[in-house]
């Protein structure tokens, strides 16, 4: 994991560092790769789509493209809110599919040596774990880092 | 280097895919017993412009065998071979391997010659031209001028020693075959005053036109025309010069001057005063003698053939062939080829521009949207430019998707390709029946449809249609028809293939798919039920391959092509008379025709073409069949009713449906539901956007279009919404089946 991000880091010089853009979910604080973020959106209306689970929060029109928008605190099983207004929605790419992350906030966007990161420790009972790849400290703060291939929906299951 | 050659190359042989079309036309004109003259002349200028592009190319294979085919048609041409059925069914085969060598030669792979030689054995057989080998081989690319030569008494043989001075010692003949490139003796140029208005220099001119080595030049000078326009020159020549080399030196100042055409030998003395004068009329002659300097003015005018100074490059050799010979009296004839030009398009083109057009539409709409939503009132100059805007936008998006449209009739020409193949690996005697064949479809529709139709025009051959024996004794002609329709219904496309077999076997479909288990043993099924069971996958096997049908290819495979082209395929099937499968397919894929309509608070598109009507329920008409599901009484019969909001998991169920209103969807197979929704907002033209690439497939759900307001609405599936509805009213759903 460390080699792909760290190749991907925008300065040559610091090869050894990664770009994280962090954002609020409820109270807890996310991050992914900056170099998956395609663009950052305000909250916009979405159409829900029929059948899909329930963090599937549905379809927005994003310059003429249909983008899924996934809402990530029920994706991480956090209980159901009604959007507002201050809600954002990051436009990531992951796997060659684009897709949209309804988060509460976005808050900062950290640099941070690759060794800093710590892989999550197995603790398979907590359900959000498998969607995060690495864990860091950040001033105090823990900041988790998301394995963004697990958040999308996996097409097989929905076409079922 | 290569670069443009091979552009060439693909151009010739996509020339060569409309060449065989029109051979395969001709073809089937004569199989039908409608050909005139004209129709063999047409097929043999197809096969003979084939093996011409063909020899450019060094493409022996082609060259050989078309030069065989060509010989063959020029017998029958000629009268000496009478085209009898056998020889048209023999000519059908040889065009069938013709394309196959063509298409070998354009992706350089090679075909069995185990496939060539037969045909051209049998070709043999007819040939009555003891020297079709060798001899003509050489002078191939003089062939059909030989031809024609032979009509005046020239050895047809052995004509290529003598045949340039033969050609030049002749008056250029009208050709039927090539346009026969037109030559002078003497060139007139008069230059319009405009010609030295815009900068050129008559010097430079006849400079170039000095480089075709004229034998003499003369000036005359006319005081009393306009200003400007006072000299003419007549060039000469003592060796005939080609009418086009002397358009090229011309090219640039075409329409700014006259220029026309002699082929006397000896211009001075036939080209008197009083014609030249009366050629190149003063001011005060009438105006018609302007533009036809050759007019016959003097019974001694040589036979002039004029350029048009507008005429188009191709019309120009065209008029001249035709006013050469014998004195003909005016330049003036029509261009007899009437074929409209064409563009040649690449397809990633025509796409964007349908794209775009698409975004069009959906910006228009917002507009439309914004403005009603200002507060401008309905008569200002805004709202009635938006009309016209909206009009404009229709009809671009319309010529657009004309561009895209093709007529079947390729597809169709392939499939009777097929029939004859299939035909004869099974031994059957079989007639396929065509109609409709101009009807237009996208081209993508068309591609996609090729596989499917094969595999259905294979199984009607083999499956559907009994054999000859079978078909005999039951009292039918020896010889089975298949039918292939093309027609425009209701907004979509509809092709049916039929055939007059003896009709699906039902008893036998229902024991193989019990015994494959695609059904419990003791499964009650409709006759419609029964012939359904041919889509399901695993229906068909391997165990039985022919060569023909029975690949493991099912028609499972025929019914997700159609599918996903947002088409649907139904059978009927009656014992003893035939079976007809009837796919129903979309004009365009790229927009629909829709009712907007609301249901918990989403916007829906429903395809307008699924909606047969729309009804407000009274509580009479709706009946409660079981604890969640209901029936509506339409006209005697009884629909299933599916709330939508319910079937798409947006809501719980109504307790009642009184008042609520209904979308009665009709499908194909006859299968019908009244689909309740909360209020209709809107007809209109909807931009599909695929949502199965980024998302995955949606149950119900076809594809998402963007509303005026920029949000996204979801168009729906109805069949799938209708087939795959929720539990309880599915078994209604059967009433409408029987």
């Amino acid at each position: 994991m460390t080699a792909d991000t760290t190749n991907a880091a925008p300065d040559p010089s610091a090869p050894h560092e990664i770009e994280l853009l962090s954002f609020r979910v409820e109270d807890h604080e996310y991050s992914v790769d900056i170099m998956s973020v395609r663009e950052i959106r305000g909250w916009t209306r979405t159409t829900s789509l029929p059948h899909s689970p329930s963090y599937v929060r549905g379809v927005i029109n994003l310059r003429g493209t249909v983008l899924p928008v996934i809402d990530l605190a029920m994706r991480l099983g956090m209980d159901p809110t009604e959007p507002d207004d201050r809600n954002v929605i990051i436009v990531i790419d992951v796997d060659g599919r684009t897709l949209g992350l309804r988060v509460d906030a976005v808050s900062d966007i950290l640099t941070l040596p690759t060794e800093k990161l710590r892989s999550p420790p197995e603790i398979a009972a907590d359900e959000n774990q498998t969607f995060l790849r690495a864990l860091t400290i950040i001033d105090e703060r823990m900041v988790r880092v998301l394995d963004l291939s697990s958040i999308m929906p996996d097409i097989g299951e929905v076409a079922a | 280097m290569s670069d443009p050659m091979n552009d060439i190359r693909a151009s010739f042989f996509i020339e060569c895919e409309e060449l065989l079309e029109g051979l395969f036309d001709a073809l089937q004109t004569m199989s039908d017993g409608s050909a005139d003259d004209e129709t063999i002349n047409v097929a043999f200028r197809a096969v003979h412009s084939i093996k011409g592009g063909a020899g450019a190319f060094a493409l022996d294979q082609v060259v050989s065998f078309a030069h065989h085919f060509e010989t063959a048609m020029d017998d029958v041409r000629s009268g000496k071979l009478a085209p009898s059925d056998d020889l048209v069914q023999l000519f059908f085969r040889c065009g069938d391997i013709l394309s196959d060598l063509v298409r070998a030669a354009r992706d350089e792979t090679t075909v069995d010659a185990a496939l060539v030689d037969p045909v051209l054995e049998e070709l043999g057989k007819y040939s009555t031209s003891p020297d079709s080998g060798e001899a003509e081989e050489e002078i191939s690319d003089f062939q059909p001028l030989t031809l024609d030569l032979g009509d005046l008494g020239a050895p047809a043989d052995g004509a290529d020693d003598d045949f340039d001075a033969l050609l030049a010692s002749l008056p250029p003949l009208p050709s039927d075959d090539e346009p026969q490139e037109p030559v002078a003796r003497t060139v007139v140029f008069r230059p319009e005053p405009e010609l030295y208005k815009s900068g050129n220099e008559p010097l430079f001119l006849l400079r170039s036109l000095g480089e075709l080595r004229p034998s003499a030049v003369r000036l005359d000078f006319d005081p009393d025309s306009a200003p400007g326009a006072r000299m003419t020159w007549t060039v000469e020549f003592d060796d005939p010069v080609k009418c086009e080399m002397v358009e090229e030196v011309f090219e640039f100042v075409q329409g700014l001057c006259t220029l026309s055409f002699g082929s006397d030998a000896s211009p001075r003395e036939s080209v008197p005063a009083e014609e030249a004068a009366g050629t190149f009329a003063p001011a005060d002659l009438p105006m018609d003698k302007i533009p036809e300097p050759a007019s016959p003015t003097s019974d001694v005018a040589p036979p002039l053939a004029t350029i048009d100074p507008a005429a188009t490059d191709e019309d120009g050799p065209a008029e001249a062939t035709t006013a050469m010979p014998g004195g003909a009296p005016k330049g003036g004839a029509a261009p007899k080829n009437m074929a409209s030009p064409t563009v040649r398009v690449d397809l990633s083109r025509v796409d964007r521009l349908v794209n775009l057009v698409g975004e069009l539409v959906i910006n228009q709409a917002m507009l439309s949207q914004s403005v009603a939503q200002s507060s401008l009132g309905s008569n200002t100059a805004i709202t009635s430019g938006l009309e016209e805007f909206l009009q404009l936008t229709r009809d671009i998006q319309e010529s657009v998707m004309m561009i895209r449209a093709q007529p079947v009739k390729s597809l169709f020409q392939r499939m009777s390709r097929i029939v004859r193949e299939a035909s004869a690996a099974v031994g059957k005697k079989v007639v396929l029946t065509t109609d409709g064949e101009n009807t237009e479809i996208d081209k993508t529709v068309i591609e996609r449809l090729a596989d499917p139709l094969t595999h259905m025009i294979r199984n009607a051959v083999d499956h559907g249609l009994e054999k000859t024996e079978d078909r005999q004794a039951a009292g039918k002609p020896a010889e089975g028809q298949v039918r292939l329709s093309a027609s425009h219904k209701s907004g979509r496309v509809v092709i049916e293939v039929s055939d007059d077999g003896g009709g699906i076997n039902r008893p036998k479909v229902r024991q193989i798919a019990i015994d494959k288990g695609l059904i419990p043993e003791d499964a009650a099924l409709t006759d419609g039920e029964i012939d359904q069971l041919l889509f399901m996958p695993g229906f068909s096997t391997a165990t039985t391959v022919s060569n023909l049908s029975g690949r493991g290819v099912g028609m499972d495979v025929v019914k997700n092509a159609i599918t996903a082209l947002g088409g649907r395929i139904s059978i009927t099937s009656h014992a003893g008379k035939g079976t007809t499968f009837s796919i129903s397919l979309p004009l365009t894929l790229a927009v629909l025709d829709g009712m907007v309509v609301s249901v918990a608070g989403e916007a829906l598109v429903m395809p307008l073409n699924a909606i047969v009507e729309t009804l407000t329920l009274d509580g009479e008409s709706v009946r409660r069949l079981g604890p969640n599901s209901n029936v509506v009484l339409v006209r005697e019969s009884f629909v299933p009713l599916l709330d939508l909001g319910v079937e798409l998991g947006y809501r719980a169920p109504k307790e009642n449906y009184a008042g609520a209103i209904a979308l009665l969807s009709g499908q194909e197979d006859g299968h019908r539901a009244a689909l309740v929704v909360d209020s209709i907002e809107d007809q209109r033209q909807v931009v599909i956007k695929g949502i199965q690439d980024s998302y995955g497939r949606v149950p119900g759900v076809a594809a998402a279009t963007i509303l005026g307001d920029g949000q996204i609405a979801l168009i729906l599936d109805p069949s799938d919404l209708i087939q795959n509805s929720s539990g309880q009213s599915r078994a209604p759903a059967n009433i409408e089946a029987v």
